[in-house]
């Protein structure tokens, strides 16, 4: 089809766009696009602020092979990967449960609701610190309550312990963003039509049928979303782990982005720490275009 | 002021091809009818007009004035949308004069018009509210008034009707028509209402697929449907239709045959042996004695409607279904054996590879 | 669902989240010495110690007020900027949309400490470390996509048709967008503002990396640096922890409503 004289209308439109699109993409190009530009490049040369006498030379991948090669890297990556599994998880599983009571909830609703966000809203650096008060060694109430219940004959020490360190981490984020799932995994229930639910019953379901057969399925877009919103998150952890445990005992609990930190911050090695936040980046990216490919589709099709 | 499409086509990014080359012309003050069923292209056909969207190829005129690269603020076109699309934040007094202050009528005229109109539509009281306060027929009318208020060259009306109870849909109608008549001005109405296009319109434009199958005043349409389509489309109930073959009959004259059905042929253009398909309007069926009309067959089921009924019945011997109408008057049951005569200038023949009227 | 059943879980969860809040409350008024008993208070004993502590020598206030104005400044350019973009990728048709959306999705996704190495060095070579300019502008880069990306989820569900009626009716598109649609739009702009302000609040690295004292510093980085002298220093922390929420608080029972729909609204089917 040859395109008639109607461009005039479309030219129009365009120019409109650029007019009121530039500002915005003008700053995030700027903020975003050339510093990325900029730490990719960097990721290529050696640049240890510490010894400025090494100069600032290129050095193509060799970042990326220390990096490969760094135990302390690949531990933070299995950190990550923990801490993501185990969150994550948890927080589907409990934020389910979660959105279904406040699904079928007649009254309180609201007052639910706020209790429940409050936790996601309040800063993580001070839920993090809450978190760490209540694990306190010394008489922190989780002790307490384990010693009274007789689970404990002593106080345990969490944070000195390399595994035990996970349990409040995992504990504050559970708290924090469980919330957030479940206000997710409650818009897709309340999107699920009521009348299957009286049909499936008129057929004589079960409850636990209604919920494999009917509810699952259904929630399955939520799901995805939730997941991706939160695998994504688990990923990028600083806040929480930093404040809590500072990465420590040791790097016991280091994250990718707290590694990435360190490196940057206090072993100023800037070379290296580009490349770690490439790596950094580069897995955010994937899971990103995962996440696209499979819940957001729909968000990126024209309209009309 | 006319309006004309030539060679118009739209297909939209996706591929999908909504209008296919239509030339369509609508004269100054003329009632022109879009109908057709859901998908064929007539909203399109509107919105391009609108500039709502831009042909892909093709010319649209206005006036003698080629207006395909004009934007749609400055087409000096009134539209009415099917959902009303009231300017939600705004009374119905705003709403009314929106289109105006935009033009940089001064406030008194405007003051002045939005009074006139709503006194002619009956909703002055309405004129503080907003429209969330209104019911479906008010906002109906108030998207009316602010069309009507700003005087345009053309009115575009899509399915304005079709959001409407019954009742009010036929009051509604009526309206609009005394409008027209009223007001002189071009408006071209979309629906997919079959007998809101025959009652409304000058002239009928029946879509399918993005085409145009056939344009015509409303009487021509039904009584010269240019192919099957149209003519299943236009008549409530729908028309019947028969597998035929002419053949040479007693008298060397040519009979039409098959599916049980034996009459003469109305015309004598006609190919001994091709394939063809018949068709008879339930209204031009009448009932006689078995024996006495063009078939006889057997009643299905009866379908009373008050001041008539409409009867389903199986033609004997090929087992083929016949509607008809019939009077009331009649006692008809269920499994009773009719007669049914055929008004000879009620036949339609169509050629049966592409649903083409003969002659 | 059995409806007590229901009752019970709902006061479990409830109680869940709300326990930490309500210990962290309660402990902050604690006085030094039962700071770890339990339960910690009893009315009478409540005392203001550590909100006191927090004013003098802690002065507190200073990265209270950071955070505000940061949050309220980066919010504020957020929303301008982000809401014509917002209009543009929805309402217009141009080439390049689509993966247009795509790259601010995927900048929202960003890991900031990705951001942290290039932006440290550009700061520091503009002399904007320390500044409240080098913190905002560092904000804009999960402000911005934020912003645009829930304000786009709002006009989707705009009627497209009300703006069509506007523009057949005279108004141009700049005119549309100025008496018909922004109107309209001002539950989700501000729905936006919210949750911008919200997350802008919430920041900890950017802030961390690029401030050096608490006349800059923000709140969140603050409490995280509240140290002792032979000892951690938890009422003062927790009292902190109370103060930096309220405002929050604050907002969430306010607008609570706006943000579930906000948030979710973005999430799901546009």
């Amino acid at each position: 089809m040859i395109p008639g004289a109607s461009t005039t209308i479309d030219t129009e439109n365009r120019r409109l766009a650029r007019r009121l699109l530039w500002p915005a993409l003008g700053v995030i190009a700027a903020i975003v696009g050339f510093p990325l530009a900029w730490m990719l490049w960097e990721s290529l040369h050696l640049d240890e602020l510490r010894m400025p006498w090494l100069g600032r030379p290129f050095v193509g991948l060799a970042n990326y092979r220390d990096a490969v090669a760094d135990a302390r890297f690949r531990a933070a990556i299995a950190h990550t990967l923990l801490f993501g599994g185990v969150s994550v998880t948890l927080e589907l599983l409990i934020g389910f449960v979660l959105a279904l009571v406040m699904h079928h909830a007649a009254r309180g609703r609201t007052a639910l609701r706020v209790i429940v966000l409050l936790p996601w809203a309040i800063p993580t650096a001070a839920s993090a610190l809450v978190w760490r008060f209540l694990f306190d060694s010394q008489a922190g109430l989780v002790n307490e309550i384990l010693i009274a219940a007789h689970l404990l004959a002593v106080p345990k020490v969490w944070l000195v312990d390399p595994m035990l360190a996970w349990v409040p981490i995992i504990a504050a984020d559970v708290w924090k963003t469980t919330p957030f799932v479940a206000l997710l995994l409650l818009a897709g229930l309340q999107n699920i039509d009521q009348s299957l639910y009286d049909a499936a019953r008129v057929d004589g379901a079960s409850p636990w049928r209604e919920l494999f057969e009917i509810t699952l399925p259904l929630l399955r877009p939520a799901i995805v979303v939730a997941l991706a919103f939160r695998a994504l998150d688990a990923f990028r952890v600083f806040d929480l782990i930093y404040v809590l445990t500072g990465g420590g005992p040791g790097t016991a609990t280091e994250s990718i982005s707290l590694y990435t930190f360190s490196a940057l911050l206090q072993k100023l090695r800037f070379g290296y720490a580009s490349a770690l936040s490439v790596v950094v980046f580069a897995g955010t990216f994937m899971l990103g275009l995962i996440y696209i490919r499979l819940a957001a589709r729909h968000l990126l099709t024209p309209e009309r | 002021m006319p309006i004309a499409l030539e060679g118009v086509s739209k297909v939209f990014p996706n591929g999908q091809i909504a209008v296919r080359d239509l030339t369509l012309e609508i004269g100054d003050g003329e009632l022109l009818v879009l109908v057709g069923p859901s998908g064929c292209g007539k909203s399109t056909v509107l919105r391009l007009i609108a500039g709502l969207e831009t042909p892909t190829s093709g010319r649209i005129v206005m006036d003698g004035r080629d207006m395909t690269s004009v934007p749609a603020h400055e087409r000096d076109l009134a539209m009415v949308f099917q959902s009303y699309a009231l300017y939600p934040h705004k009374s119905v007094a705003d709403n009314l004069g929106f289109g105006l202050r935009m033009r940089g009528v001064e406030r008194a005229t405007i003051d002045q018009r939005v009074r006139a109109v709503a006194k002619a539509l009956q909703i002055e009281r309405l004129l503080p509210l907003k429209p969330a306060q209104l019911s479906g027929g008010q906002r109906q009318r108030v998207a009316l008034g602010r069309a009507i208020v700003r005087e345009p060259r053309a009115f575009l009306l899509d399915e304005p009707l079709s959001n409407l109870d019954p009742q009010l849909r036929f009051d509604t109608r009526t309206e609009l028509a005394q409008l027209h008549r009223r007001l002189h001005a071009t408006m071209i109405h979309v629906t997919h209402d079959q007998e809101e296009a025959m009652t409304l319109g000058d002239r009928i434009a029946v879509m399918r697929d993005g085409a145009a199958e056939q344009i015509a005043p409303p009487l021509e349409v039904y009584q010269r449907p240019a192919n099957v389509f149209v003519a299943t489309f236009v008549g409530s109930p729908k028309m019947n239709l028969f597998d035929v073959t002419a053949t040479t009959g007693a008298g060397g004259a040519l009979v039409l045959s098959g599916s049980g059905v034996f009459v003469d042929a109305p015309t004598r253009r006609i190919e001994s042996g091709a394939p063809l398909l018949l068709g008879l309007r339930p209204r031009d069926i009448t009932l006689v004695a078995p024996g006495q009309g063009d078939a006889v067959a057997q009643i299905d089921l009866i379908e009373p409607l008050g001041h008539e009924a409409v009867v389903h019945a199986r033609i004997e011997g090929a087992g083929t279904e016949i509607t008809l109408v019939a009077g009331v008057d009649q006692d008809l049951v269920p499994s009773t054996t009719i007669g049914l005569r055929f008004r000879r200038e009620g036949i339609h023949l169509f050629r049966q590879d592409d649903g083409k009227r003969l002659s | 669902m059995k409806p007590r059943l229901l009752s019970v879980a709902a006061v479990l969860f409830v109680g869940a989240f709300a326990f930490p809040v309500y210990w962290t409350i309660a402990s902050s008024f604690a006085p030094e010495a039962r700071l770890f008993d339990v339960p910690p208070l009893l009315p009478t004993d409540g005392t203001l110690d550590h909100y006191r502590a927090l004013l003098d020598p802690r002065q507190f206030w200073l990265p209270m007020r950071n955070s505000l104005i940061v949050s309220a400044a980066t919010t504020a350019l957020a929303i301008c900027l982000g809401t014509p973009a917002a209009y543009a990728l929805t309402r217009l048709t141009f080439r390049g949309r689509v993966p247009l959306l795509a790259g601010i999705l995927a900048v929202s996704m960003l890991p900031q400490i990705s951001l942290v190495p290039p932006l440290y060095l550009a700061l520091r070579a503009t002399h904007l470390i320390n500044t409240y300019a080098g913190l905002v502008l560092p904000y804009l880069s999960f402000a911005l996509p934020l912003s645009i990306w829930l304000l786009v989820g709002y006009f989707r569900q705009l009627p497209p048709e009300v703006e069509d009626a506007a523009l057949v009716d005279g108004a141009s598109r700049v005119q549309t967008l100025r008496y018909i649609v922004l109107p309209l739009a001002w539950p989700g702009i501000a729905t936006a503002a919210i949750v911008t302000f919200l997350y802008c609040w919430n920041e900890f690295i950017f802030a961390l990396s690029f401030t050096l004292g608490p006349e800059r510093q923000t709140a969140p980085v603050a409490i995280a640096l509240l140290r002792g002298r032979y000892q951690v220093p938890w009422g003062e922390i927790l009292a902190a922890a109370v103060v930096i929420t309220i405002p929050v608080v604050a907002v969430v029972v306010a607008f609570e409503r706006r943000i579930v729909e906000g948030l979710t609204a973005g999430a799901m089917k546009g």
